[in-house]
């Protein structure tokens, strides 16, 4: 029992992490290759022309696993940030920082998608219902914690000052999404909400999911690279760093 | 299978620009974070192999 | 006393971008003054902790013997008096500006008394955050604005749901609810950021 407690602190010195991380990197890039190419298929050739809104409606096949991966993502970012603030760990920083420049790319596509989705079904580029709209606070949130991170020299008070603003960020994101779907009931009144898909038929859902899989695996892969970099960049002085480079160049 | 042909693929039942506006914005930018990491992955490699190699030789010349 | 003015300059622009027509602004109104106020407040907000960062009464209320939390707390309604209060003790002048009389205008004013301390404790939060930091105002008002979102929706709501007649009861409440939560997170939030940005 204590033999398996020591293991999951070994994965949490980023020296350890490091190896462990860049042999997991290349299995979830090829499978994340692997599910867009089923999931694109599926979408392209195996689902069905919807009947309201023509061809047009194969924009979701990126849209949905965009925006959820968007979310999803900065409530992981946030729970790094958090077990980095309580426990003191530098690698949950360090994740922490890796996930939100792809979160923040997974929301602004989802806007641009769902942008492009709203024009030719709805008429307007944009459309202020509450899922584009929370997204775009979502949006706001991934830059004001970059740019916060940015602006911090010291990478461990940028890990807790990231910690926290994610943290009252993640708070907020319900209470955000909750009022902008009031104010958008309030507004809206009879149009159409973007939110509203198609009913989906069991293939549609299937490319879907494959989809949110494929988004899902290269995110991890992404993430972990970055990690990597990080990493190097901030424990440039330490020793296992300078074993690594030697085993590279070796 | 869906299409009759290449065209009626591209065109997307009118629906083109935005169907394939949309994936290719999304594949170039997936692309773009892709290369990004790279490049970063690459300057640190290589500006701690200079770095080392730096102290190697001020150490070889605080022996000498 | 420069939030204030700030606010009222807005709040004044508006109409010279918009049109002096009535029926268009004072749909606007709400919406305008949540803004402006919403921005003046939070204009203020570098100046919360940095005076006391400088002359170096800020590590003396770190190591007092009371809790961080409270003397944030001070420092939050501090800021509301000075900034916000003024704010809605001249909102109803600026209301009358945008054609807004009897229970519309006494909503916006309500609205903005239970809001604006709201916005003093998110601020306190980006305050802290951002102490010493290059990048100043614009860095708290990009981690800070995303954070207003729900109480504007709601400040202004409520006047909106006067003016169609549904009642602000239920806007109202939830400004409430939001301003309780606020004072409680806010301040710890708040004093766990200044730990972190000043050691």
């Amino acid at each position: 029992m204590s033999q398996r407690l020591v293991n999951w602190f070994k994965y949490s010195s980023p020296a350890t992490f490091y190896g462990l991380a860049g042999k997991l990197v290349p299995w979830f890039a090829a499978s994340s290759v692997v599910l867009f190419a089923i999931g694109l298929y599926i979408g392209f050739f195996m689902a069905p022309t919807d009947f309201q809104q023509g061809e047009a409606y194969r924009i979701i096949f990126i849209h949905v696993p965009a925006a959820w991966m968007s979310m999803f993502l900065y409530l992981l970012m946030a729970g790094y940030a958090a077990l980095g603030l309580i426990f003191n760990t530098r690698l949950s920083g360090m994740m922490a920082q890796a996930i939100a420049p792809t979160g923040a790319l997974f929301t602004f596509i989802a806007l641009w998608s769902g942008a492009l989705w709203g024009r030719p079904t709805w008429g307007t580029y944009w459309v202020w219902d509450a899922r584009l709209t929370s997204e775009l606070i979502l949006l706001f949130l991934y830059v004001g914690f970059i740019a916060l991170q940015a602006s911090i020299e010291d990478p461990r008070r940028a890990d807790k000052a990231g910690a926290v603003l994610a943290i009252v960020g993640a708070i907020n994101v319900p209470i955000i999404y909750f009022s902008v779907q009031w104010w958008n009931t309030l507004h809206q009144g009879a149009s159409v909400s973007l939110t509203r898909a198609p009913s989906m038929a069991s293939v549609m859902l299937a490319g879907m999911l494959i989809m949110v899989f494929a988004c899902w695996f290269y995110s991890i892969a992404v993430v972990l690279v970055r990690v990597r970099a990080i990493m190097l960049e901030r424990e440039r002085s330490s020793a296992w760093v300078a074993e690594q480079l030697a085993d590279a160049h070796a | 299978m869906n299409w009759g042909s290449l065209e009626a693929f591209v065109a997307m039942g009118g629906y083109g620009p935005y169907v394939w506006g949309t994936y290719i914005v999304t594949i170039l930018l997936l692309a773009a974070e892709v290369l990004w990491l790279r490049g970063r992955r690459r300057t640190i490699v290589r500006r701690l192999g200079l770095m080392r190699d730096i102290s190697r030789r001020r150490a070889h010349e605080t022996q000498a | 006393m420069t939030t204030v003015v700030f606010f009222v300059i807005v709040v004044s622009l508006f109409p010279l971008g918009v049109g002096p027509e009535m029926d268009r602004l004072r749909p606007l109104a709400a919406g305008v003054l949540w803004v402006a106020a919403l921005l003046a407040s939070m204009l203020s907000l570098g100046r919360l902790f940095a005076a006391d960062y400088a002359d170096g009464s800020l590590e003396q209320l770190l190591i007092a013997p009371q809790p961080l939390s409270l003397l944030v707390l001070g420092k939050i309604l501090a800021h509301w008096l000075v900034s916000g209060l003024p704010m809605v003790l001249i909102a109803p002048v600026l209301g009358i500006q945008y054609d807004l009389t009897g229970a519309p205008l006494l909503v916006m004013t309500l609205s903005l008394l239970i809001g604006t301390p709201v916005l003093s404790a998110i601020g306190a939060v980006g305050a802290a955050l951002t102490l010493g930091l290059r990048g100043g105002g614009v860095l708290i008002a990009l981690l800070v604005l995303p954070l207003y979102v729900p109480v504007i929706i709601f400040g202004a709501g409520a006047v909106e749901a006067t003016q169609s007649g549904i009642g602000p009861e239920g806007h109202l409440s939830l400004l409430a609810a939001f301003l309780m939560l606020s004072l409680v997170v806010g301040p710890l939030a708040a004093a766990t950021a200044l730990r972190i940005s000043v050691e």
